[in-house]
């Protein structure tokens, strides 16, 4: 049985049983207070699934792409509770639940090619495109997850999906099968896609004319 | 929960410093550090995003140490305790979800507490039978905050007497090495720079210490006026083709600061009536100021606690010492709901 969690765009939370199937699922759309609301998230989850944490068997992480602030909180959420847990963490790029909740949906045909969108704020978008489920029924990334000026995003998938919530279930559901088929997970590295706002120092500055 | 000697472990996330701290009652039982000082050196000063993104690196091993280095289980704690605030929004945030999926992961109790009370409980650690004399004044300093509190009871009474109307002291002494062209973090270099200097060779301004200063901003810091006449000052040798004596200019900056600093401690002592003052922040690990605040509180008869170095910059320990002590007191634990709150008045001992 996963935990999975993801705080990529807006939060949510399942728990999903390795063979996929979702048990329970919450999640907020506000972009803004990941912090506030995942704790009630993971304990209503689990409530709602009727399971103690003894039954999990491993976390999974939306490791993005996300604007920096809310996808740190549900890594570093998804880190403590494994060491609380003793748990093992999968991290999961999180435009793949995406897609594979539009493919199962069938929002998306299984052999279409998609493109999933999510903002980036600062009037840009994350996109990551897709060519349909493979034999272990998990999205084919074809491009991404990479950033863009609105305008200037792939054009040539027949179906374009905006998300503004990465459904943990879905989440679950893919680190389910990537563990039945022994596939790839993603990196330990959030995908944040952005270097730090940083300035370099260039030295004291004047302060007399 | 044991409420008499309750086992804690504390997560500290509100500037650079990713501390796990674990102590049962008053005692230290583990006190892990990762700093992400290093990376931001070249760009001289905390970048919060960079400070950020080296907490969610850090907190598993530092957890991990911080476990082992305790001897504990997890499943042992009587409950977790996170930094709320005040701080660097992005980076208490990390602390805040990692503390929320801990506790829940344990099934135990969290409490939400505020960083400069932390740094208070700091002395309870540093004390043999856990208590602290009340009242106390508290002078907390350091790249972020500059703070003098009242505390009359640790976990129900602090007041704000003080705090900088603009640099915080630690972040003074990083402009003023850059002006010296010194590397970051400038606390040290200035210190370094300050040796053979006579801190009496250039009068330069004491913030908020006129007359008409001390009606409104009594126990106020300012240092960006002090900042900004070492730059001229500086600027002026320059332009007059005279080299900068480095020495001088450090040891004068630095003993103004020090002076303001120590000044008001111990001013607020006095005219308060309390005779206790405890340091704390990062920046106490300057000598010079040890040295001033020992000698001042020495002769006005007040007694000065100054906790060991690791306790005084920001760590995990104190935050999880001062939740012991709301635990012990009754206090029930914070919701699952906080957020952090980079603003949070030093009134809010916890956040619920
Ligand atoms: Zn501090």
């Amino acid at each position: 049985m996963l935990l999975a969690i993801d705080t990529s765009a807006g939060s949510s939370v399942a728990v999903v049983t390795l063979g996929g199937e979702v048990l329970a699922e919450r999640s907020s759309d506000d972009p803004m207070r990941h912090a506030e609301v995942i704790g009630t998230l993971i304990a209503g989850c689990l409530d709602d699934a009727g399971i103690e944490v003894a039954a999990l068997t491993g976390l999974v992480a939306g490791m993005g792409p996300g604007p920096f602030t809310g996808l740190r909180i549900g890594i570093a959420a998804a880190r403590s509770f494994g060491i609380g847990a003793g748990l093992p963490v999968h991290p999961v790029v999180s435009h793949d639940a995406i897609a594979l909740d539009a493919y199962r949906s069938g929002s998306a045909a299984p052999d279409a090619t998609l493109l999933v969108v999510t903002d980036a704020r600062r009037r840009e978008r994350y996109w990551t495109s897709y060519a349909g489920l493979d034999a272990a029924g998990l999205p084919v990334r074809v491009q991404g997850p990479a950033l863009a000026k609105p305008d200037d995003l792939p054009t040539s998938e027949s179906v374009r999906l905006d998300a503004l919530v990465v459904p943990a279930g879905a989440l679950g559901q893919v680190a389910a099968a990537l563990l039945a088929t022994d596939g790839a997970f993603a990196g330990e590295e959030p995908l944040y896609l952005r270097s730090p706002d940083v300035t370099m120092s260039a030295g004291a500055k004047r302060v007399t004319a | 929960m044991n409420r008499a000697e309750p086992l804690v472990l504390g997560i500290e996330t509100s500037c650079d410093e990713t501390g796990i701290g674990i102590v049962r009652g008053h005692r230290l039982l583990a006190n892990t550090i990762a700093s992400s000082m290093d990376e931001h050196a070249r760009y001289g000063g905390v970048v919060p995003e960079v400070a950020a993104r080296a907490h969610l690196e850090a907190l598993e091993p530092t957890l991990t140490a911080a476990l082992a280095e305790a001897g504990i289980a997890l499943a042992d704690l009587d409950a977790v305790a996170v930094t709320s605030g005040p701080g660097l929004s992005g980076a208490l945030m990390v602390g805040v979800g990692a503390a929320k999926a801990l506790a829940v992961s344990l099934g135990k109790p969290l409490y939400a507490v505020n960083h400069l009370v932390g740094h208070v409980g700091a002395d309870v650690l540093d004390s043999e039978d856990g208590t602290i004399e009340y009242p106390t004044i508290a002078l907390l300093v350091s790249g972020g905050h500059t703070s003098l509190l009242l505390v009359r009871d640790l976990v129900s009474d602090v007041e704000l007497l003080g705090e900088t109307i603009d640099d915080a002291a630690g972040e003074a002494f990083d402009k003023v090495a850059r002006i010296l062209g010194l590397p970051y973090p400038g606390g040290p270099q200035i210190d370094r720079a300050a040796v053979g200097g006579d801190p009496k060779a250039i009068r330069f301004p004491r913030g908020l210490s006129l007359p008409k200063d001390m009606e409104r901003h009594r126990y106020d810091f300012s240092f960006s006026g002090l900042k900004t006449a070492v730059a001229r000052w500086v600027e002026a040798k320059q332009d007059a083709g005279e080299p900068v004596p480095v020495a001088d200019v450090a040891a004068s900056f630095r003993e103004a600061v020090v002076d303001v600093l120590v000044s008001k401690a111990v001013k607020a002592c006095t005219e308060l009536g309390v005779p206790r003052l405890l340091l704390g922040g990062g920046v106490i690990a300057n000598a010079r100021l040890r040295e001033v605040a020992a000698e001042r509180t020495a002769s006005a008869g007040i007694e000065l606690r100054i906790p060991p170095l690791q306790l005084c910059t920001d760590n995990g320990a104190m935050i999880a010492a001062l939740a012991a002590q709301l635990i012990s007191a009754g206090h029930e634990p914070s919701s699952l709901d906080f957020g952090a709150d980079s603003t949070l008045p030093v009134t809010e001992i916890q956040v619920h």
